[in-house]
């Protein structure tokens, strides 16, 4: 029998670089050895120790279990570590993901949009400038009504919890 | 800031298609500078794939939102990874001009 397919991660933000080289150290004619840090492993590692969430909180948002979230996430470690220690430069890509935003939608024109940039908050609409917005939770049975209109910093977080 | 609208026509007349893949025209708009340009869709009678080739004409002119019916799920993600801003107008008698109206409100 063939194992289990693998959960496809969710990658909320992208990250804005694609990677990291190291300096100093000894010369190896412009060779240096990379470790490959996938895209859920540095999502993982965002999720954790920059929005100091739980793992708990961290898998949800990455819709995977506890468990794998912890092993991504030590794998994170793994490879970070790796790179320091060795020297090695950091390139993130692939990994098992797919890409995933926040949807609102405008009750003015009636609109559905999305919010390409997490970091960035939303506080009216694209189109038409009403501030009159509802947050949507993309479920498995499609568009449901979640909030109403993102207020503090901590939305994106709260938001997140409540789908506990 | 440019933003690209999907159109059944070439002028400002046309109404807004309701698919993003196959549609007829792009209009692509400056919001700064007022300026247009109407393309048109190489992938509208495509057998398949139109969704991602027409990404790529779009994020290739560098527009940072989309208005369209309707997005498609091979291109969702696509464009999320662009990051950029996909809106959804479930009204497909809005003309090109009104919706270049809202975005100047």
């Amino acid at each position: 029998m063939s194992p289990r397919p693998v959960r496809l991660r969710k990658i909320s933000n992208p990250p804005v670089i694609s990677g990291f080289r190291p300096y100093g150290g000894k010369k190896t004619n412009g060779k240096i050895d990379a470790v490959f840090l996938h895209l859920e492993e540095y999502e993982a590692l965002r999720l954790c120790d920059y929005e100091l969430l739980n793992h708990q909180q961290a898998s949800l948002i990455m819709d995977v279990s506890r468990p794998t979230l912890t092993r991504i996430y030590a794998r994170a470690r793994l490879k970070i570590a790796e790179s320091f220690v060795l020297g090695k430069q950091i390139i993130i890509e692939g990994g098992k993901i797919y890409f995933d935003s926040e949807w609102y939608s405008c009750k003015a024109c009636k609109c559905i949009f999305n919010n390409p940039e997490k970091r960035v908050e939303i506080k009216e609409c694209p189109l038409c400038r009403s501030v009159n917005l509802l947050s949507y939770d993309k479920g498995s049975d499609g568009l449901k009504e979640l909030t109403i209109k993102p207020k503090n910093k901590k939305y994106e977080s709260s938001n997140h919890k409540q789908r506990k | 800031m440019k933003v690209a609208i999907t159109s059944k026509g070439n002028n400002l007349n046309s109404k807004l298609d309701e698919r993003f893949g196959r549609c007829s025209y792009f209009v692509i708009y400056d919001t700064e500078t007022k300026g247009m340009e109407f393309l048109p869709n190489p992938n509208k009678d495509i057998h398949g794939g139109a969704g991602p080739a027409s990404v790529e004409i779009v994020a290739s002119r560098n527009v940072q939102k989309i208005i369209s019916g309707e997005f498609g799920i091979k291109i969702k993600s696509i464009i999320d990874s662009l990051q950029i801003q996909m809106i959804v107008l479930k009204e497909p008698d809005k003309s090109i001009r009104e919706i270049i109206d809202m975005l100047n409100k």
